[in-house]
C-alpha cells in the first residue's frame, strides 16, 4: 500500500506529467505564464481545485448515476472553483493577481486535468488515494507552468517575481511576451523530457 | 459596420488558439486528420454560436448586479455575479447533452462520424471562454454576443482545419525521435500563432 501511494504521488511529477507526457490542461494555463507570480498563484489554484473535487467525487463515486455523471461532476468541480476565485478576490494582495488572471481563473473548471483525474483515477478509488493523485497532478502541472513562466519572465523582461535580475542594459526580448512563443518554449520542454527518457518517445 | 469590425477581429485578431490559448486539449487531440477537425470544428461553431446568446440573456436579466430589477425594484442590490461560473457550465452542458440526444435520433449517421467528440465539447474551454469573455467585454445586445460567438467559433475551426491538414503532410518528415507527435505540434502551432499575429492592429 505504501509503494502503491508513493506512486501515485510521484508519478504525475515525472512519468505521467499531465502537461508534458498526457498533453492535457494546455487550455487556460499558457496564457497566464508571462508572469512568474500569476503562474504560482494559478498552479496553487488548480491543484487546490483538482484535489478537493477529486476528493469529493470519489466521495459520491457510488451515488453519482452514470449516465449524468459529466453535468454532476462539472457542478462539483465549478463549486471548488468559485470557492477559489471568491478567496482570491477577497485578499487585498491577490485582488490584483485575481484581476490579471481574469478569466483563466473560472477557465480552470473546463481544464481537462481535473476532468481527466476525476474520469480516470477519483471514480474508481477511495477518497485518500483520489486526494493525493489530484493533488500530485496539480503539482506535475505547476511545474510545468512555472518552468515556462521563469523564462518568459526572465527573457521577456528581466525580472523574477517583480524583481530585477538582469541588468537594466538587458534589452527585453519582445518576442518571449508574445502567446506563440509559450508554445514554442513548451514543445522544448517536452523535446527535452522526452530525449532524457526514451520510453515516451512516440513511433 | 460595427458588426463586421467585431467578427473580423474575434476571428484573427482575438482567435481562441492563438491568442488565448483556449480549446488547447479537443484541438491538439483531434487535429490528427482534416476530416474528423473538420467536424468537430462545426460542432464548436455550432455550440458557441447556440449557448453564447443564451448566457448573455442569463447574465444580463438575472446575474448582473441589480440585473433583477425588472422582477421587482426592491432586488436593485441583488449580485449573483459569484455564480456565474456555475450557470454558464450548467448551460453548456445541458446544452450539448440536448444536442447529442437530437443529433443521435434524427442523424444518426452523423452522429456516429462526430463520435465521442460531440460530448467531449461540453469540457472545451473555447465555449466557456467565449462565455466569460463575453461577460468581460459587456457587450451592447444580444446581436453583438452572437457575432462574437459566430466569430470566436469560425477563429477556432480555421485553426484546427489548418493544423490538421499541416499534420497530415507532415507525418512524411523524418522528425528527431523525442520531437515527434507533441512536441513538434507545440512548435508547429506556436509558428502558426506568429504568423497569425499579422492580422494584429486591424481596424475596420
Amino acid at each position: 500500500m505504501a509503494q502503491n501511494l508513493k506512486d501515485t504521488i510521484l508519478n504525475p511529477i515525472l512519468k505521467g506529467n499531465p502537461i508534458s507526457v498526457l498533453v492535457l490542461g494546455i487550455c487556460s494555463s499558457l496564457a497566464v505564464t508571462v508572469q512568474l507570480k500569476g503562474a504560482l498563484v494559478m498552479a496553487i489554484s488548480v491543484t487546490i481545485v483538482t484535489g478537493l473535487s477529486s476528493l469529493v467525487c470519489s466521495l459520491l463515486r457510488n451515488t453519482i448515476p452514470n449516465r449524468v455523471r459529466i453535468i454532476v461532476q462539472l457542478v462539483i468541480v465549478a463549486l471548488m472553483v468559485i470557492l477559489v476565485d471568491q478567496i482570491l478576490k477577497a485578499g487585498e494582495s491577490t485582488y490584483a493577481i485575481d484581476k490579471q488572471l481574469s478569466v483563466y481563473i473560472g477557465l480552470i473548471i473546463t481544464n481537462c486535468i481535473v476532468m481527466g483525474r476525476i474520469e480516470a483515477f477519483a471514480l474508481g478509488n477511495k477518497p485518500i488515494p483520489s486526494l493525493l493523485d489530484g493533488l500530485a497532478n496539480g503539482v506535475g502541472y505547476g511545474l510545468i507552468l512555472i518552468i515556462v513562466a521563469f523564462f518568459r519572465e526572465l527573457l521577456g523582461s528581466g525580472t523574477l517575481l517583480g524583481f530585477r535580475v538582469l541588468p537594466l542594459s538587458y534589452v527585453p526580448n519582445n518576442l518571449v511576451i508574445l502567446p506563440p512563443f509559450a508554445l514554442i518554449l513548451l514543445g522544448c520542454i517536452i523535446w527535452i523530457h522526452r530525449a532524457l527518457d526514451k520510453d515516451l518517445q512516440e513511433k | 459596420m460595427e458588426y463586421v469590425s467585431l467578427f473580423v477581429k474575434s476571428i484573427f485578431v482575438d482567435n481562441m488558439i492563438f491568442a488565448y490559448f483556449l480549446g488547447m486539449c479537443s484541438y491538439l487531440a483531434v487535429s490528427k486528420n482534416v476530416k474528423t477537425a473538420n467536424g468537430l470544428g462545426l460542432a464548436v461553431i455550432f455550440v458557441l454560436l447556440c449557448t453564447l446568446p443564451i448566457n448573455y440573456i442569463l447574465f444580463t436579466k438575472v446575474l448582473q448586479p441589480g440585473a433583477l430589477v425588472w422582477l421587482s425594484p426592491s432586488l436593485a442590490g441583488v449580485d449573483l455575479s459569484f455564480l456565474s461560473f456555475i450557470i454558464f457550465i450548467a448551460v453548456i452542458a445541458a446544452f450539448t447533452q440536448l444536442v447529442e440526444m437530437i443529433v443521435e435520433k434524427f442523424l444518426p449517421s452523423l452522429y456516429s462520424s462526430l463520435g465521442i467528440y460531440l460530448p467531449l465539447i461540453a469540457v472545451n474551454c473555447a465555449i466557456l471562454g467565449g462565455s466569460l469573455f463575453m461577460q468581460q467585454k459587456e457587450f451592447a445586445n444580444v446581436g453583438e454576443s452572437a457575432v462574437y460567438a459566430l466569430g470566436s467559433g469560425i477563429g477556432w475551426y480555421l485553426a484546427i482545419v489548418c493544423l490538421a491538414a499541416i499534420r497530415e503532410k507532415m507525418s512524411y518528415c523524418n522528425i528527431p525521435a523525442p520531437l515527434k507527435g507533441m512536441g513538434i505540434t507545440f512548435i508547429t502551432v506556436g509558428l502558426m500563432g506568429i504568423s497569425f499575429m499579422i492580422f494584429m492592429g486591424i481596424q475596420l
